[in-house]
């Protein structure tokens, strides 16, 4: 059984970090060439930890799966970044950030750690601006912000509609540097296929060259996985195609824990379903919430007529009858199931009846067609390359979609695993946003990690292991790691099969959205108990993955990701059946108030699951980690 | 109005670039595709055809993507002749089969350009312009380091300015558009961003040198100045940019011939 040891602080939460920072070890700066760091994945989080770990003196090698570290998915972030800067003068502070990020998480996040993030949050922005992001400006030439859901102040700072973008052009620029400098390695098209144990702690990884095939080991003081979510797990979702969990699902079968996988998060505004080829569901910003209404017909008889022929009122604006303070501004988790029972009551909107309106037909009167083109013009256009409609003049219809998963590898207030030396940063953790994210917190996450916290946390770590301690990548735990992934992937080749991978992943993701999306039951979790494992039978004896090991081969690439799906979706379920109430993005049917909100049990689960993986063939372990609130009381979230 | 409803469908054939990888003789092959739906992407017919040839016991065509929503720069084809194909400020991602009427034929190959090699059927090496950015294409900030945020106002239309060119998705459009296989605009476009900016000024000069020196390096060609580039970019960044990039390039090769900079550099060590 695993020890979850939180690490976190004594003392007061505004004083935790402070005083944490003074007490942790240092690394002798004539020391630090002498140690070297893995980072994993090149988004906001480890592009941003790589470079900072380099700037400190300690030698960094950088893997990313990508062709170029630009590419990874925080850059398709596009509405904002938080921080408690109050520059609006609109009473926003840290301690306010704070409470808003745990309150939107339903109060499943770890107090310190939130409270960490908000406080670092006024640096990020100070460190992006130094780099040279051209976030929005006033024509002052200050700094411009807009609101977010779950806020009632306007702390979110952007750059038009592509913000993930310049952030993570930002942290590309500093790694970028530092490589120009000699003082990172970079491993383009290089991807982590297993992380290796020597004497219980995380001393290396395996890596395979996506061009050559050439399988590689690589030893280091210490590894760190910025890898991203897992929800790709549904097939359809709002990430990239290439975004898999494959680095944190085999860290976890050496023995990491994995927490709360069944808090994913759907996005409530993201371009329908058109039809069964559909690889990708393309997300529209939350930030179109501050001036677009969400809205259905109140008569079912009317869900297919033109929306400008339905009058006013015959429209039901759903979310601004239901949560008059927030109204369309609610969180995600909630904006989400609004529009599914709308849409479950037969009043959604388009061909398939899965979608509602959101309208700018106000914000056009109000600010001109101009004006809402200066503020979401990109959202409009990549609309209108899709659907080929004009959200000018027509609303746009929008419908849920998988978009981020809280849930991660479990860390400590240092981001460490429970296994010594494992690092775990950015969406691959699951500290920071308990059940449910607010929008403009990913980034801000991200970031927070690599440039602020990492790079003092893991001296505590290194600090303990002897200068030259490092074991060399010939070892046996390496080799073993290392023909344990050969292994598999001639496995996946030499298998008969009749159907190519995507064949199962979009089956496995149809049965995960079906019985573990918006709303889940105990029962349809127990059918996908029972269908998961039978679909992943199949894949291995039905995969056809063609072509060789040798080679560039995304249908190999695509084999193995998926082949770690099959085993996540299950535990997904798993925990998602375990925990008997409804918070945040883990909605149960059977845990609800009469209005249809989300009943959580504090007392049987306030706490977080963190699964430990047994063996092929043998149920996991549920470790869990009370969530002891100091400082702040768990409360029923109220968005009325 | 609704798309979805459009009952037609279409049939083309796609004629796409082979090439077993890098070096190696390449040729087109003809893959036709039927009843296909008007709303699918250009990618997505991609996929339907490769499981076909996987189920065929053929090798699927290898192809760049990622994010699919026009903002990641790994998509890459060449379309009819054209980067990232018909059609205006998109990437291949964001090409519709509505595009397309039925029957045509689809030309698809890599990127060409001498400095983004193939490395099998239509995925090229864009690595070059990662080199160039690792030259000077940055401001050097350390973290913690940085001051406060609002104690250095932009001029909105500076920072407006700087944004429009800060948008380039490194896809390498550009490059391919020009008949030199010219990294100018890729180059003007990150220059230009952070050299708009008060906080890019220290470095402006010898951040233009380092990048134009490495990217002549690197194989690209010169600009003639036919601006294929900013009709092929997705993000339509100008070519005025050029111009500011050729400005800037001057000056600091001026200021660097009558005002070297100190050799060696050591600060106080
Ligand atoms: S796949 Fe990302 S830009 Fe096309």
């Amino acid at each position: 059984m695993a020890t979850l040891d939180s690490h976190v602080p004594p003392g007061p939460l505004a004083d935790k970090w402070r005083r944490h920072k003074a007490d942790i070890r240092l690394v002798n700066p004539a020391n630090k060439r002498k140690y070297e760091i893995i980072v994993v994945g090149a988004g906001l989080a480890g592009a941003s930890a790589a470079s900072s770990l380099a700037d400190l003196g300690y030698k960094v090698k950088c893997f990313v799966f990508h062709d170029s570290p630009r590419r990874a998915h925080s850059i398709a972030a596009q509405g904002g970044i938080n921080a408690a800067k109050n520059y609006q003068n609109d009473g926003d502070s840290v301690h306010r950030l704070f409470y808003d990020t745990l309150k939107g998480g339903d109060y499943r996040s770890r107090e310190a750690n939130v409270h960490r993030l908000a406080e670092v949050s006024v640096n990020i922005i100070d460190q992006c601006v130094a780099q040279g992001v051209p976030f929005a400006r006033e024509y002052g030439g200050l700094l411009a912000n807009r609101s977010f859901g779950g806020a009632q102040v306007s702390r979110t700072f952007y750059a038009r509609g592509q913000t993930g973008q310049q952030l993570l052009l930002g942290a590309y620029s500093a790694l970028s540097r530092t490589i120009g400098a000699g003082l990172v390695e970079l491993h383009p098209q290089a991807e982590m296929l297993d992380l290796v144990i020597v004497d219980g702690q995380a001393k290396g990884i395996i890596v395979r060259d996506l061009v050559t095939g050439k399988i590689s080991r690589h030893a280091a003081d210490a590894v760190v996985l910025a890898t991203g979510g897992y929800g790709n797990v549904f097939n359809l979702s709002t990430y990239a195609r290439g975004s898999n969990a494959t680095a944190i699902w085999r860290a976890y079968k050496r023995g990491a824990c994995l927490a709360n996988p069944c808090y994913t998060q759907i996005h409530p505004t993201c371009i329908p379903v058109s039809g069964d080829y559909q690889s990708k569901l393309t997300l529209m910003s939350e930030s179109l919430r501050n001036d677009g209404r969400i809205w259905v017909p109140r008569k079912k008889e009317d869900r297919l007529r033109p929306p400008a022929s339905i009058a006013e009122g015959d429209r039901d604006y759903y979310l601004e009858r239901m949560y008059p303070s927030f109204g369309n501004l609610c969180p995600r988790d909630i904006a989400s199931r609004a529009a599914k029972r709308v849409c479950d009551e037969g009043r959604g909107v388009g061909e398939t009846g899965l979608g509602v309106y959101l309208d700018f037909a106000d914000a056009v009167r109000r600010l001109g067609e101009g004006g809402v083109r200066e503020r979401y013009g990109n959202l409009f256009d990549i609309y209108h390359e899709i659907t080929a409609e004009s959200a000018y003049t027509a609303p746009m219809r929008i419908f849920p979609a998988v978009h981020y998963t809280m849930g991660g590898l479990w860390v400590d207030y240092n981001l460490m695993s429970n296994i010594p030396g494992l690092f775990v940063l950015g969406e691959a953790n699951f500290s920071d946003h308990g059940a449910n994210r607010l929008g403009a917190s990913a980034l801000m996450q991200g970031l927070a990690d690599g440039y602020f916290v990492l790079p003092y946390t893991i001296g505590g770590y290194l600090a303990t292991q002897p200068p030259g301690s490092r074991p060399g990548a010939d070892g046996a735990e390496f080799m073993a790691a290392e023909a344990s992934v050969t292994a598999m992937t001639a496995r996946l080749l030499a298998n008969k099969g009749r159907q190519p991978v995507s064949h199962f992943h979009k089956r496995l993701g149809k049965i995960l959205w079906e019985l573990c999306g918006m709303a889940r039951t105990r029962a349809g979790l127990e059918q996908a108990l029972r269908q998961i494992p039978a679909l992943r039978e199949e894949f291995w004896a039905d995969v056809l993955v063609p072509g060789s090991a040798a080679t560039f081969n995304q249908s190999l690439e695509q084999a193995g990701r998926v082949a770690d799906f099959l085993e996540l979706g299950e535990l997904l379920c798993r925990d998602a059946l375990t925990r008997e109430e409804s918070c945040g993005g883990h909605f149960r049917e059977e845990h609800q108030y009469p209005d249809g909100e989300c009943k959580r049990d504090d007392e049987h689960f306030g706490h977080v699951a963190a699964w430990e993986y047994q063996g092929e063939g043998k149920p996991p372990l549920r470790n869990v980690e009370p969530l002891n609130y100091e400082f702040i009381k768990m409360s029923v979230r109220n968005y009325k | 109005m609704v798309a979805l409803a459009t009952p037609r469908t279409l049939s083309v054939t796609l004629r796409v670039w082979r090439q077993a990888g890098p070096g190696q003789p390449g040729k087109f092959v003809d893959y036709p595709a039927k009843d296909l739906s008007p709303n699918m992407s250009f990618l997505e017919l991609l996929d339907v055809v490769n499981d076909g040839l996987t189920l065929q016991g053929g090798e699927p065509i290898a192809f760049a993507h990622d994010c699919r929503e026009g903002i990641c720069g790994t998509c890459s084809c060449t379309i009819n002749g054209k980067p990232h194909g018909p059609g205006q400020g998109i990437a291949t991602c964001q090409l519709y089969l509505r595009t397309f009427r039925d029957g045509d034929v689809i030309v698809v190959e890599p990127f060409r350009a001498r400095a983004f090699p193939v490395v099998k059927d239509l995925v090229t090496d864009r690595t070059a312009f990662d080199r160039i950015q690792q030259a000077g294409g940055f401001i050097t900030a350390r973290a913690g380091s940085a001051p406060e945020a609002n104690a250095l106002p932009v001029p909105k239309g500076d920072a407006d300015l700087a944004m429009d060119a800060a948008q380039c998705i490194g896809c390498g459009a550009c490059v391919a558009a020009c008949k030199n296989a010219s990294a100018m605009l890729f180059v003007a476009a990150k220059v230009s961003h952070l050299g708009l900016l008060p906080q890019g000024q220290a470095e402006r000069d010898r951040r233009v040198l380092a990048m134009v020196a490495t990217m002549d390096s690197l194989g690209f060609g010169g600009c003639s100045n036919q601006y294929e580039c900013s009709a092929a970019c997705p993000k339509l960044i100008s070519h005025d940019f050029i111009a500011r990039l050729n400005r800037d390039y001057l000056t600091a090769s001026l200021r660097a011939t009558f005002q070297p900079e100190p050799a060696g550099g050591g600060g106080a060590g």
